[in-house]
């Protein structure tokens, strides 16, 4: 077998050729790959986002980067460290996707027990578990057994734990599942601060703006396969998918006979048009015709393509 | 602490939330009923009866408490799937495993310290009621300390099953591993029987399937020292060392065991 040169130092999650086979059917058991050849780099301080529909993969490799399952082949380090090893784990926070809590404990008591997981001593586990169930919004309810807690405070619980241990990475899968808007404003804002303060976060979704908002990177994952990897901003600005034009003091008979260049065109008050043109037309050749009729140009802009586009785009192209 | 004895006081303090120690009230009102019972319907004999049968509930209410909590220790952290956030802790697997052992024991442990004590003030209250000619009739002392050996044999016992039911846990479901500890159980009892098969049976495959049974199953007949405790007899400390030896081997390699196939698990 090949050895995998991992470069161990300046990654914080480091997979090369990662693949994962499940078995199933009965009687004959025949393999299922959940994962293929997955080589992702995340570098330390950065927010990633780890993106795909529903059973591309991407609990799964959050699963083999934890150890709850092993790899068919490939090989990953976190934090320079190979994966299972508990130095690693010290280091690392990880809120599940619909987390489950001992019910019988209160949010408190979840705190204290993980904090005595990582070694902590008594005057360290409530200080850190007043800091962080303040952070998340549950500090009134500390006390209350977790049984009684709403799916959302479920999450925010969640997410309390895995910064437990200050962790240098942070893995969350699915982070804003089950909270309502206001939840997950504040656990955008959450994992902000997390990245200033240099922290290394690694969150699986599926809503794309969230994504949008707050990574750095993303990678795409269709049918256990890397469709797409790198930066947002490279992703997207490349993808210019057209212009808007927006003129003002122009009359109705104009925009009608340009209108058939468009690809859009939106009526935004008297005399006031939103054009929108596609990639082959140029736009320079559109505002020489309005001006010349007497038309004013209020702006030119652009037309990114967004996450979502790409990602329906290239998920498609993927299955 | 280490995360071992984390896990562990989580394990009792679960038990405890489950209300699992509510089998004591139980067992309080079943010494209690029966001491006035006994007291009317026997003559001379209810401190023997009461021994017998306080003796007897403490091993049934244990082997429930047992095998019902010790069977779902890892199956109810898979199912709930709380294994996900647990091992992404710094511990190992098999201190999930030990730990949660260790738990259980802790929960049977306070289990039989308070129905010892609960046993020995029924028995005080008995004897402070009986007549002169009873008391001198009797055998052993109505607070004999042998009971205390036969307890503490039946709570090494209950550790064994213990350590069987968590080792079925690690991959089975519940009604299964149940199944499979209550039968190594029953089994366990008739070892001696599985010894000497060849005496009844002539076939060789039978008597080799008896014999490896014999080495495989626990021997779980000599932990049970109740009627030596109840009629006098002696229970020496060697054999008292001897047994408890033998119970550690065996949990050891029950625990060893238990670790190993649950640190090959996948949870999917």
């Amino acid at each position: 077998m090949v050895a995998f040169p991992l470069v161990t130092v300046a990654f914080a999650i480091e997979t090369v050729d990662l693949t994962k086979d499940y078995s199933v059917g009965f009687w004959r058991k025949r393999p299922r790959r959940a994962l293929d050849r997955l080589s992702l780099q995340v570098e330390r301080g950065e927010v990633f986002g780890f993106l795909g529909p529903n059973g591309a993969g991407k609990t799964t490799t959050l699963k083999l980067l934890l150890q709850l399952v092993f790899p068919t082949a490939g090989r990953a380090q976190l934090l320079g460290c190979p994966l299972g090893d508990p130095a690693a784990k010290r280091r690392l926070g990880y809120l599940p996707e619909q987390p489950y809590f001992y019910d019988y404990l209160s949010a408190e008591e979840l705190m204290d027990y993980f904090g005595g997981l990582f070694g902590l001593g008594l005057s360290e586990r409530r200080r850190r578990t007043n800091a962080l169930l303040d952070e998340v919004g549950i500090g009134a309810e500390r006390r209350l057994q977790l049984r009684k807690f709403s799916k959302g405070m479920l999450q925010r619980v969640g997410i309390a734990q895995a910064l437990l241990n200050e962790p240098e990475l942070v893995i969350l899968d699915e982070p804003m599942s089950g909270l309502d808007p206001l939840g997950r404003r504040d656990v955008r804002g959450l994992i902000l601060r997390l990245r200033d303060r240099g922290c290394t976060v690694f969150f699986s979704s599926h809503v794309l703006s969230d994504a949008e908002t707050l990574c750095s990177k993303v990678a795409i994952l269709a049918k256990g396969c890397l469709v797409a990897s790198g930066r947002l901003s490279d992703m997207l600005a490349l993808q210019v998918r057209g212009w808007e034009l927006v003129v003002a003091d122009t009359p109705d008979a104009l925009v009608a006979a340009l209108g058939t260049r468009a690809t859009r065109v939106v009526r935004i008050g008297e005399g006031r048009f939103s054009l929108e043109l596609p990639l082959g037309a140029p736009p320079e050749r559109m505002v020489a015709e309005l001006a010349a009729a007497g038309a004013k140009l209020v702006s030119l802009t652009p037309l990114h393509e967004t996450l979502e586009d790409f990602f329906v785009q290239r998920v498609g192209e993927g299955t | 602490m280490t995360s071992l004895g984390w896990i562990a006081v989580n394990g009792f303090r679960e038990s405890v939330r489950d209300k699992v120690l509510y089998n004591l009230v139980a067992f309080a009102i079943l010494l209690m009923g029966a001491s006035l019972v006994l007291g009317q319907l026997t003559a001379g004999q209810d401190l023997k009866i009461i021994k017998d049968l306080g003796l007897s509930a403490m091993s049934i209410f244990g082997l429930f408490i047992a095998v019902f909590i010790g069977i779902g220790l890892v199956f109810k952290e898979v199912e709930r799937r709380s294994i996900y956030n647990l091992l992404s802790k710094p511990i190992r697997r098999h201190e999930v495993v030990v730990g949660k052992y260790a738990g259980l024991v802790l929960t049977l442990t306070v289990n039989i310290v308070i129905m010892t004590v609960a046993l020995y003030a029924v028995l005080a209250y008995v004897a402070w009621g009986e007549n002169e000619f009873a008391r001198q009739a009797r055998e052993t002392p109505a607070l004999d300390p042998a009971l205390l050996k036969a307890i503490a044999l039946l709570l090494v016992q209950l550790m064994v099953v213990t350590a069987i039911a968590l080792f079925f846990s690690t991959f089975s479901t519940p009604i299964l591993s149940a199944a499979l500890t209550f039968g190594v159980y029953v089994a366990g009892y008739f070892s001696a029987d599985l010894r000497n098969i060849d005496q009844v049976v002539d076939s060789r495959l039978t008597q080799t399937l008896a014999r490896g049974l014999y080495y495989t199953l626990p021997n779980l007949a000599p932990f049970d020292v109740a009627s030596q405790a109840v009629h006098g007899l002696p229970i020496t400390a060697g054999y008292m060392a001897v047994t408890i030896a033998y119970a550690i081997v065996y949990i050891a390699i029950l625990l060893v065991a238990g670790s190993a196939v649950f640190s090959r698990r996948e949870f999917k």
